[in-house]
C-alpha cells in the first residue's frame, strides 16, 4: 500500500515482523519500561520456563507505585510494598536490566523518566505494563499499556501479537482561553467522546492547539488517552519534539542524531491520509474543567453545576450517575465552585513535570495566597530530576511558603499504593487521571483538574475558577 | 494455560456500566508478587461493607451466584488500569467467562492470556441473558467455544457469538503465546538485522 499514510500507520508498518492471515501482526517492540507492580509475575514466568530477556538494553526499570514520598533513608516501612520493590531490584539484577532505584536521582514515575532520559523516541513502539504508557505518544511514538502476560512476552521475545487498531483523529483548533491548560483540553475531549469513545482506536491529536502545546502539555493530553478508551494516543513530532530530546542521555548523538531527525521529519501523517473516525473540538468552547463523578467522562466546566440524573434518558447511565453522586456525596444542581475540599494532590504521570510545577507556582506567586485552613496540599514531583530542577528554580520555596508539602517523586496519591491515601469521605482536588471509586483510597472522593486549578482549590478550600481567583 | 472448551455453570448478572479495574480489584491488592489468591479481593468495595462483613445485596454474595462461573455485565467492562490482577482475581474466584456489550481493550486482551473467554454480544442480547440469569430458578448456562454457542437455562434457542479464530484456537488448546512466538525467532532476528541498518540510532545508544 503506497497511498497517503497516517503517522500511526507509518510506525505500525515499520514494525511488523510478520502478519497472520487474520490481520494479527507480530509487532516489534523497540523500548520496554518496567515497574514493580506489573512485572514480578512476568519475571517469575521467565524463570519457570527457563527463558532469558531477549534485549535487556531495550528495557529500563524503575520503582514508582509503592515508593514513599517522605524520607526514604530508612527504606520502605510497609512490608508488602518493600517486598515488591526489592523483587524488582532482584529481577533486574538477575536478568541484566538497568534499574533506577529509589535512591537514584533519576528515579521517578516511569512515564516521566522515559522522555526525560531520551529513552522515548519518535517513530518507535514503546510498551509498559501500565495503561498510561500512552503518555510517550506525545513524541510521535506508538506507545501503549499491556498486561503482565504481555510484559513476559516482550521480555522473552521483544515482540507482541497485536490486532491492528482503528484510527481516530481529534482536531483541536483555535486558541485556548486564559487559564485553560492541556489538562482541560484532554478532559474536554474525554467528556465529548466518552470513556469508551476511543476503544479499539489509536488517537492522533492534531490541530493548532495541539501544535501549540509544549512537550509537557502534549504528554498530559496523550497520557489520558486510555481514559477515553484508546490504548494509544499520539502527536506528530516537530521541532519542539527534537528540541526536547536533543542532548538527553539516551537520545542519539552526532551523525546518528542527524540521521534520526531526518527520519523523524518523515513521520507526520501525509496530506489526504484517512482516519476511521474524526472528531473536532473548538478551543473557544473549552473552559477550565473539573470532574463531578467517578468516571473521567463526568466532566463539567468549573462555572457549571453538578448534573441531575433525572435528565439522563438511559436507565443504566442514570443508575450510574445516581451511584456516582451518592459516592461523591453531592447534590444535583450544586454549583461546582461551592464544593469544599480536604486535600490537594499535585502530581502523577499526568501532571508532575516541570511545566506543571511552574504553572502551579505561578498562581501562588501572582496571588501570594496560602493554603486554606484545614486543607492538606502536597506536591509530588514526577521524578528526582524534576524535583532538582524545581528546586534550582526556587519553586519548592514558593510551594512550601504557601503551605504545600514538598515530597519525593513517585505515583503517590494517584492510586495510593504507598501511604499517601485519602480517608473515607475525604474530598481531593487532584491533578491525576482517575476519579474511580476508591482510587485514591477507600471511600475517597476525587475531582480531577489542572495544576493551576488545583492551586486555586488549595487557596480557597473549594473548587475554584482559577480565572476568577486571578482577576480578584 | 488451562484450555477453554465448554463451560457449564451459574451466570451472575451485574448490570453496571464502565466497571473499572480499580473496582474489580483495588490497588492495595496489587502488592502481591503472585498470580493467585486475589479472589478474596474481587469487587472488594461492592462485596464487603465497611466492617468487612459481606454486603448481602451484592450479587456474588447471593445464592446461587456465589458459585458463578459466568458474569454478565454492562458496557465497557474492565476500563482503566492495565492490571492483569483483574482477570487473575476473577479467575481465582471461579469466573471463566464474561458476557458484555463491550470491553475495554487491555482487559479484553488480558482475559485471553488467562483462559478467560470474554464474549461481546449486542446490548439487547446481553439484557436478555441478564434477565434469564436473574429470573431462572437454576441459572445454569453452557458456553460452548467449539460451536460458539451459549445454551440458556430457558431452553430457548442458543445464542451464537463471534470470536477471532486465532484467539479461539489458542483458548481451545490452552496455547502459550510465548512458545508460539519463539517459533518465529528467525523472522524476529531478520527484522532486527534490517532495523539495525535502517534505524541504527535505535541500536547504538549504549549505557
Amino acid at each position: 500500500m503506497s497511498g497517503p499514510k497516517t503517522l500511526f500507520e507509518k510506525i505500525w508498518d515499520s514494525h511488523v515482523v510478520e502478519e497472520r492471515d487474520d490481520g494479527t501482526c507480530l509487532l516489534y517492540i523497540d523500548r520496554h519500561l518496567v515497574h514493580e507492580v506489573t512485572s514480578p509475575q512476568a519475571f517469575e514466568g521467565l524463570r519457570q520456563s527457563g527463558r532469558r530477556v531477549r534485549r535487556p538494553e531495550a528495557t529500563l526499570a524503575v520503582p514508582d507505585h509503592n515508593v514513599p514520598t517522605t524520607d526514604r533513608s530508612r527504606g520502605i516501612a510497609e512490608e508488602t510494598s518493600r517486598i515488591q520493590v526489592e523483587t524488582l531490584a532482584r529481577n533486574c539484577e538477575e536478568f541484566g536490566i538497568e534499574l533506577f532505584d529509589m535512591t537514584d536521582p533519576r528515579q521517578g514515575i516511569v512515564h516521566v523518566i522515559g522522555p526525560e532520559q531520551g529513552f522515548t523516541l519518535p517513530g518507535t513502539v514503546i510498551v509498559c505494563g501500565d495503561s498510561h504508557t500512552s503518555t510517550h505518544g506525545a513524541f510521535g511514538a506508538l506507545a501503549f499499556g499491556i498486561g503482565t502476560s504481555e510484559v513476559e512476552h516482550v521480555l522473552a521475545t521483544q515482540t507482541l501479537l497485536q490486532k491492528r487498531p482503528k484510527t481516530m483523529r481529534i482536531l483541536v483548533e483555535g486558541e485556548l482561553g486564559f487559564g485553560v491548560t492541556a489538562k482541560d483540553v484532554i478532559l474536554a475531549i474525554i467528556g465529548t467522546i466518552g470513556t469508551a469513545g476511543g476503544t479499539g482506536h489509536v488517537i492522533e491529536y492534531a490541530g493548532s492547539v495541539i501544535r501549540g502545546l509544549s512537550m509537557e502539555g502534549r504528554m498530559t493530553v496523550c497520557n489520558m488517552s486510555i481514559e477515553a478508551g484508546a490504548r494509544a494516543g499520539l502527536v506528530a513530532p516537530d521541532e519542539k519534539t527534537f528540541a526536547y530530546l536533543r542532548g538527553r542521555p539516551r537520545a542519539p548523538k552526532g551523525a546518528l542524531w542527524e540521521q534520526a531527525v531526518a527520519y523523524w521529519r518523515s513521520l507526520p501523517s501525509d496530506p489526504g491520509a484517512r482516519y476511521d473516525r474524526e472528531v473536532r473540538l473548538d478551543a473557544a468552547d473549552i473552559e477550565p474543567v473539573v470532574t463531578w463523578g467517578t468516571s473521567p467522562e463526568d466532566v463539567v466546566p468549573i462555572t457549571g453545576r453538578v448534573p441531575d440524573p433525572r435528565a439522563e434518558p438511559d436507565e443504566r447511565r442514570r443508575a450510574k450517575m445516581e451511584r456516582a453522586l451518592a459516592y461523591m456525596g453531592l447534590e444535583p444542581g450544586t454549583p461546582m465552585e461551592e464544593i469544599r475540599i480536604d486535600k490537594v494532590f499535585l502530581g502523577s504521570c499526568t501532571n508532575a513535570r516541570i511545566e506543571d510545577l511552574r504553572l502551579a507556582a505561578d498562581i501562588l506567586k501572582r496571588t501570594g495566597g496560602k493554603v486554606a485552613e484545614g486543607v492538606q496540599a502536597m506536591v509530588v514531583p514526577g521524578s528526582g530530576l524534576v524535583k532538582l530542577q524545581a528546586e534550582e528554580e526556587g519553586l519548592d520555596r514558593i510551594f512550601k511558603d504557601a503551605g504545600f508539602e514538598w515530597r519525593e517523586p513517585g505515583c503517590s496519591m494517584c492510586l495510593g499504593m504507598n501511604p499517601d491515601r485519602l480517608k473515607p469521605g475525604e474530598r481531593c482536588a487532584s491533578t491525576s487521571n482517575r476519579n474511580f471509586e476508591g482510587r485514591q483510597g477507600k471511600g475517597g472522593r476525587t475531582h480531577l483538574l489542572s495544576p493551576p486549578m488545583a492551586v486555586a482549590a488549595a487557596l480557597t478550600g473549594r473548587l475554584t475558577d482559577v480565572r476568577r481567583l486571578l482577576a480578584s | 494455560m488451562q484450555p477453554f472448551t465448554t463451560l457449564t455453570g451459574i451466570a451472575a448478572p451485574l448490570p453496571l456500566v464502565n466497571v473499572d479495574t480499580d473496582q474489580i480489584i483495588p490497588a492495595k491488592w496489587l502488592k502481591t508478587i503472585r498470580r493467585t489468591g486475589l479472589g478474596a479481593g474481587l469487587f472488594e468495595s461492592l462485596r464487603f461493607r465497611e466492617d468487612g462483613s459481606e454486603n448481602p445485596d451484592f450479587v456474588l454474595n447471593r445464592e446461587p451466584y456465589r458459585r458463578a462461573k459466568i458474569l454478565i455485565v454492562g458496557e465497557n467492562f474492565g476500563c482503566g488500569s492495565s492490571r492483569e490482577h483483574a482477570p487473575w482475581a476473577l479467575l481465582d474466584f471461579g469466573i471463566r467467562c464474561i458476557i458484555a456489550p463491550s470491553f475495554a481493550d487491555i482487559f479484553h486482551n488480558n482475559c485471553f492470556k488467562n483462559g478467560i473467554l470474554p464474549i461481546v454480544l449486542p446490548r439487547e442480547q446481553v439484557e436478555l441473558l441478564m434477565k434469564e440469569a436473574e429470573n431462572a430458578a437454576e441459572p445454569v448456562f453452557t458456553v460452548d467455544l467449539e460451536s460458539q454457542l451459549i445454551h440458556r437455562p430457558s431452553g430457548n434457542e442458543p445464542i451464537a457469538f463471534e470470536i477471532e479464530p486465532f484467539r479461539r484456537h489458542c483458548l481451545l488448546n490452552g496455547l502459550d503465546d510465548i512458545g508460539l512466538t519463539l517459533e518465529k525467532l528467525a523472522a524476529i532476528e531478520a527484522f532486527e538485522q534490517r532495523q539495525r541498518l535502517t534505524m541504527p540510532w535505535l541500536w547504538a545508544q549504549g549505557r
